[in-house]
C-alpha cells in the first residue's frame, strides 16, 4: 500500500515580500510501494524537506492529497499518522536516557514497562547499541546518536519511515558506514522508507528508486540505474555525477550528426526524435575511450591529468568552451596520457543517451 | 487583509480548534490576562476621566492646575533621567572593570553589586536616614549637625542610584562580555591606542546596551515608591508618593487615578522605546560564547583608576548595609549604641504575622507566576493562534506599568461586583502572580530559543499529543529556566511594596509595608531588624532553590541559575 502523493502543491508566504508566495513543491505525484526505499534527491531549497514534512503531517499541503497505507491522511495530525521521522539534528530528548528515548514511542502507547524494556533491549542489540541504555544522550558519539534516533523511530514499527538528511552531521567515513546500516535495518524490518538527501552517492547506495527534484518540481523518478544512465533532462544528467554534453541533430537515418563532426547511431531514444531535431547526447566520463593520436569522432589535447590511484581523470581540450572529461580505470593496461598529448576521443553508442537540446 | 494573511488566519484557527485542550488553555490565559492586567488599567483610566455625569478632562485640569503636582511630575521624570544616567555610568564602570580591566577582587565587587538586587529597594533610603537624618550617625553623632537637609533631591538620587545601578551592571556586563576581545585586539593591531580602541570599538558596541539599561532604569526609578516615601519629603514631591497619598490620605480616587496616568505615560513610552527601538539595534554576538582573556584592554593606569573607583562605590554600598545591620542591633539608633536583640524580639512578637504572610504570599505566588510564565512562553514561541501577539504584549506589560498604577487599578477594579476581592489573600496573590509572569516568560523564551523545535516534533511524530509533548518534553527542558526565574521573582515578591501597599489589610500584611510604617513612626531599629530578617530569608530561599537544582540536575542545573 505504501505512500501515495496526489498532485501535491505547497506554497509559503514569502517572508521578504508580504504579497508574494514561494512555491516549495509544485504538483508532485508519486507512489511509493510497500517496503520500498525511495529517496528524494535535489539541490538545496528544491522542496525535499517540505515534501517530507507534508507526508509526516507537520505541514499541510496547499492542495493535493497524501495517502498512507490506502488511507487519505490530509486531516490526520502528525501524532496520529503511522510515520516515524529520523531528524537531521537527531532530535534526541536531552533529558531522557538512551533507553528512555528509544522506548518513548512504546511508552506513549501505554505498553507495560516490562515489555518496553525487552523491546528496547532487543532493538539496541540489533542497532549495535548494547549496554548504552543508561547513558545520557550527550555521552554518545555522533554515530551512536544517529543509531538511537533510528532505533527510536523504528521501535513503533511504523508503516513509513522518513529520513531528512540523517547523515549530514557525520564525517565522511561514518556516513558511508551508516548508509549501509540504514539500508540493512530497513530491509530487516521491511519498512517503507522515504529518504531525503542531496548527496547523490548516498542516494544511489540506499535507494530502490530515486526522485529527483528541482525548484519544487519532480523532474524524474527512476531506479539509480535509470537516473544515472537515462537521465530525463539535462538538469538530472548534470546533477547526478559528471557528464559530457555533445550537441547535434537527428539525421535522416535517425542517427545523430554531431556539431563537432561525425555521426553515430545511438540506441537509446534517438528513434523518438524527428529528423532535424536538435538534440544533446550525454556521455559519462567513464564511458569515453581515449586513444593515442588522432582518431574517434573527436580529438583534442590533454590539458590536465589527475592520478587518483584506482582511476585517472583527464580533461581534454577540444577547442569547445568546456573541456571534455574522461576517466580511465585501468591505467596500467589502458596506458597513461600526458598533458599536452593529442588524443582521440570516442564512445560506444550503448553508453550514450540522447536528450532534446 | 491580504489573501495570504487570511489563509494563515484560517489555518491558525483550524489548528487551535482541532486541539480542544490547547484551545481551552489559550482561552483561559487570554481571559485571565484581560481580567487581571487590562481590566485594572482600564479602571484607572475610566476613574480618572469620570465625573458625576459623564466623562471629561476636569480631574486632569485640576491636577495640572496644581503647581505642586506639576512639580511632582517633573521631579519624578528628572529623578528617572538622572538615576538612569548616573546608574548607567556606575553600572558600566563596574561592568567594564570586572569584565575587561582585570582588577583584583573581581568576585568581591560582583557580590557587592548583586546585594542591592536581593534586598528591598528602600534599604538605601533607610540607611541614609540612619546616617544623615535627624539622629544620623554622620550628621548628628559625628558632626553635631542637627536637621541636615538630607530629605529631598540629593539623598533620594543617591539612594536611587545605589538601588538601581546593579540592573545596569548586570545588563552591561553581559553586553561587554559578548564583545569578542579579538575585536579590540584587532583595533590595537591596526595601530590604535588602547584609549582609541575603547572609544572606537568597545564603547560603540555597548551603546545600544547602555541605552537599553538606561530605559530600564528610568522605568524602575519612575515606578519606585519606597525610597521616595522615606526620603523625598514634602519639599520635593514625587508622583508615585503623591498618588498614594491622594488615595490613602484623601480618598480621592479620581485624582489618584489621574496622577497614576501621568506616572504611566513616561514609563510606557520608555518601555516602547526599549522594546521596539533599542532592542532592534542590539548587535548580534558574532562569536557566540562569551570570550574572556582581554588582559590588554586597558593600560595599568586606567586599571588602577577603575579599581579605585570601584573601591569607593563598594565602600558606600557596604556602609549602607553595615549601617542597617548595626542599626538592627543598637538599642536606640544615634543615642545608645549598646547591642541588643530587642528589635528582633519585636519583629518576632508583633511583626511575626507579617513575616508569615509575606512568606505565604511570595511562596504561593512566585511558583504560580513561574508556571504561568512558562506556559505563556511556550504558547507564544511554539504555537500559532489568533491573539498570540496580544498575549505576548499583555503579559509583558507589567514590566512597564508602575506598581503604584497597578495597585490603584486593583483597588478600583476588585472593590465592586462582579469580583470583590479587597482585603483578601486572593487580591495580593493575583496581583503578585500577574506582576511577575514576565520574569518566567523571559527565561522560558530564552530557553525555548535554544531548544531545537524538532525535539518537540520528534515527540509528536512518535505519537504524543500536545499535552504529552508539553509535559514530557518541553516542560522538563524548561525546568532550569523555571527555577532561575523563580529566584528572581521570589526576590521581587518578597521586596515588593508599590502595588502591595494598596492591597494589604489587617488580615494580610507584608514585611515591606511593616518596615515602612516603622520608619514613619521613627522606630528605625525595628525597621532595620525587619530588613535584616527580610534579606536573610531571601538569601536562605536562594540557597535552598540552588541546592535543590544542583542536587536534582547536577552542575548543569546549578549553572542555569546565575544570580
Ligand atoms: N516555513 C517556511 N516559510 C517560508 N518558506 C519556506 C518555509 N519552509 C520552506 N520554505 C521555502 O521553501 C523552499 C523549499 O524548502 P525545503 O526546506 O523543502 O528545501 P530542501 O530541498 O529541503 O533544501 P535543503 O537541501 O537545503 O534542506 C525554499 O525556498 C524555502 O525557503
Ligand atoms: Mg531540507
Amino acid at each position: 500500500m505504501g505512500v501515495k502523493l496526489v498532485d501535491i502543491t505547497k506554497t509559503f508566504p514569502d517572508l521578504s515580500h508580504p504579497h508574494r508566495e514561494v512555491t516549495a513543491v509544485r504538483n508532485a505525484s508519486l507512489e511509493v510501494r510497500d517496503g520500498e526505499f525511495v529517496t528524494f534527491l535535489g539541490p538545496s531549497g528544491c522542496g525535499k524537506t517540505t515534501t517530507l514534512r507534508i507526508i509526516s503531517g507537520f505541514e499541510a499541503p496547499t492542495s493535493g492529497e497524501v495517502w498512507i497505507s490506502g488511507q487519505m491522511v490530509n486531516d490526520i495530525p502528525p501524532n496520529k499518522r503511522d510515520t516515524s521521522m529520523v531528524f537531521q539534528s537527531y532530535a534526541i530528548f536531552p533529558h531522557l536516557s538512551v533507553g528512555q528515548n528509544i522506548g518513548f514511542g512504546l511508552e506513549l502507547r501505554g505498553r507495560p514497562r516490562r515489555e518496553i524494556r525487552t523491546e528496547v533491549e532487543k532493538i539496541m542489540e540489533v542497532m549495535d547499541l548494547k549496554g548504552l541504555g543508561q547513558r545520557r544522550p550527550d555521552q554518545l558519539s555522533g554515530g551512536q546518536q544517529q543509531r538511537v534516533a533510528l532505533a527510536r523511530a523504528i521501535i513503533n514499527r511504523p508503516s513509513v519511515l522518513l529520513f531528512d538528511e540523517p547523515l549530514s552531521n557525520l564525517d565522511a567515513k561514518l556516513r558511508e558506514q551508516m548508509r549501509l546500516e540504514i539500508r540493512r535495518i530497513q530491509q530487516t524490518f521491511g519498512i517503507t522508507s522515504i529518504y531525503v538527501t542531496h548527496d547523490q552517492a548516498e542516494a544511489m547506495t540506499v535507494s530502490d528508486r530515486i526522485v529527483v527534484m528541482n525548484q519544487g518540481d519532480i523532474v524524474q523518478i527512476g531506479t539509480p540505474f535509470e537516473i544515472y544512465s537515462r537521465p530525463a533532462t539535462r538538469f538530472v544528467a548534470d546533477f547526478i555525477g559528471r557528464v559530457n554534453f555533445f550537441e547535434g541533430r537527428i539525421g535522416p537515418g535517425r542517427e545523430v550528426a554531431f556539431t563537432v563532426g561525425g555521426r553515430k547511431e545511438i540506441q537509446s531514444r534517438s528513434r523518438e526524435f524527428a529528423q532535424g531535431d536538435p538534440v544533446v547526447v550525454t556521455v559519462r566520463p567513464e564511458s569515453l575511450r581515449i586513444s593515442h593520436g588522432e582518431g574517434g569522432f573527436l580529438s583534442g589535447k590533454i590539458s590536465k591529468a589527475v592520478y587518483l590511484g584506482q582511476v585517472v581523470e583527464y580533461e581534454i581540450d577540444t577547442g569547445r568552451d568546456k573541456p571534455v572529461l574522461a576517466v580511465t580505470h585501468n591505467p596500467v593496461e589502458e596506458g597513461f596520457f600526458s598533458p599536452g598529448e593529442t588524443v582521440g576521443v570516442d564512445f560506444s553508442p550503448v553508453a550514450a543517451h540522447v536528450l532534446p537540446a | 487583509m491580504t489573501r495570504g494573511s487570511t489563509a494563515r488566519l484560517r489555518r491558525d484557527i483550524k489548528m487551535v480548534v482541532g486541539d480542544p485542550l490547547l484551545l481551552i488553555v489559550i482561552l483561559l490565559v487570554l481571559a485571565s490576562l484581560v481580567i487581571f492586567i487590562i481590566y485594572p488599567l482600564v479602571s484607572v483610566v475610566l476613574t480618572a476621566f469620570r465625573t458625576g455625569t459623564g466623562y471629561s478632562f476636569s480631574v486632569f485640569r485640576d491636577v495640572l492646575a496644581s503647581r505642586y503636582l506639576r512639580q511632582a511630575f517633573w521631579n519624578s521624570v528628572m529623578m528617572g533621567v538622572l538615576t538612569a544616567a548616573a546608574g548607567a555610568v556606575v553600572g558600566f564602570l563596574f561592568a567594564f572593570a570586572i569584565a575587561r580591566a582585570d582588577i583584583p577582587f573581581k568576585k568581591f565587587f560582583h557580590v557587592i553589586a548583586i546585594i542591592p538586587v536581593v534586598s528591598p529597594p528602600f534599604i538605601g533610603a533607610l540607611s541614609i536616614i540612619m546616617l544623615f537624618g535627624n539622629n544620623g550617625l554622620v550628621t548628628y553623632s559625628l558632626l553635631g549637625i542637627n536637621n541636615y537637609p538630607i530629605y529631598g533631591f540629593r539623598g533620594l538620587l543617591f539612594a536611587q542610584v545605589v538601588t538601581f545601578f546593579p540592573v545596569a551592571y548586570i545588563t552591561l556586563r553581559g553586553v561587554i562580555e559578548s564583545i569578542s576581545p579579538t575585536l579590540e585586539d584587532a583595533a590595537l593591531d591596526l595601530g590604535g591606542s588602547r584609549w582609541k580602541a575603547f572609544l572606537k570599538v568597545t564603547l560603540p558596541l555597548t551603546i545600544p546596551g547602555i541605552a537599553g539599561a538606561m530605559l530600564v532604569l528610568f522605568i524602575e526609578t519612575m515606578a519606585d515608591f519606597g525610597n521616595p516615601l522615606i526620603l523625598a519629603g514634602s519639599q520635593f514631591p514625587i508622583l508615585s508618593v503623591q498618588a498614594y497619598l491622594e488615595i490613602t490620605g484623601m480618598y480621592d480616587l479620581p485624582k489618584g487615578s489621574a496622577l497614576s496616568i501621568l506616572l504611566l505615560a513616561p514609563s510606557i513610552t520608555a518601555y516602547f522605546l526599549q522594546k521596539y527601538w533599542v532592542s532592534r539595534k542590539q548587535y548580534v554576538t558574532i562569536t557566540g560564547k562569551p570570550t574572556t582573556s582581554a588582559l590588554k584592554s586597558v593600560s595599568p593606569g586606567a586599571k588602577w583608576l577603575l579599581f579605585a573607583l570601584c573601591l569607593v562605590i563598594a565602600a558606600l554600598i557596604l556602609l549602607i548595609y553595615i549601617t542597617i545591620l548595626w542599626g538592627a542591633f543598637a538599642r536606640v539608633w544615634g543615642y545608645d549604641s549598646t547591642l541588643t536583640l530587642q528589635h528582633f524580639r519585636d519583629v518576632f512578637g508583633v511583626g511575626f504575622q507579617a513575616v508569615k504572610d509575606t512568606l505565604t504570599i511570595a511562596g504561593i505566588s512566585t511558583p504560580a507566576a513561574g508556571i504561568l510564565g512558562m506556559m505563556i512562553a511556550f504558547l507564544v514561541m511554539r504555537k500559532r493562534f489568533p491573539g498570540r501577539r496580544f498575549m505576548e504584549f499583555t503579559s509583558m506589560l507589567s514590566f512597564a506599568v508602575p506598581g503604584t498604577v497597578i495597585g490603584i487599578g486593583y483597588i478600583l477594579a476588585f472593590n465592586r461586583k462582579p469580583l470583590v476581592l479587597t482585603g483578601t489573600l486572593a487580591i495580593l496573590l493575583l496581583n503578585f502572580i500577574y506582576r511577575y509572569i514576565p520574569v518566567g516568560i523571559q527565561s522560558g523564551v530564552a530557553i525555548l530559543r535554544q531548544v531545537d523545535p524538532s525535539i518537540e516534533e520528534a515527540a509528536v511524530d512518535l505519537g504524543a499529543d500536545s499535552k504529552k509533548t508539553f509535559f514530557r518534553i518541553t516542560l522538563p527542558l524548561m525546568v532550569p529556566a523555571f527555577f532561575s526565574g523563580l529566584i528572581f521573582s521570589f526576590v521581587r515578591a518578597m521586596t515588593a511594596i508599590s502595588a502591595a501597599i494598596f492591597l494589604v489589610s489587617s488580615s494580610w500584611n507584608l514585611m515591606t509595608v511593616q518596615i515602612m510604617s516603622q520608619v514613619e513612626s521613627g522606630r528605625l531599629g525595628t525597621a532595620a531588624a525587619f530588613s535584616v530578617i527580610l534579606v536573610g530569608l531571601i538569601l536562605l530561599a536562594i540557597l535552598l532553590i540552588r541546592t535543590i537544582l544542583v542536587l536534582r540536575y547536577g552542575r548543569f542545573g546549578g549553572a542555569a541559575v546565575k544570580i
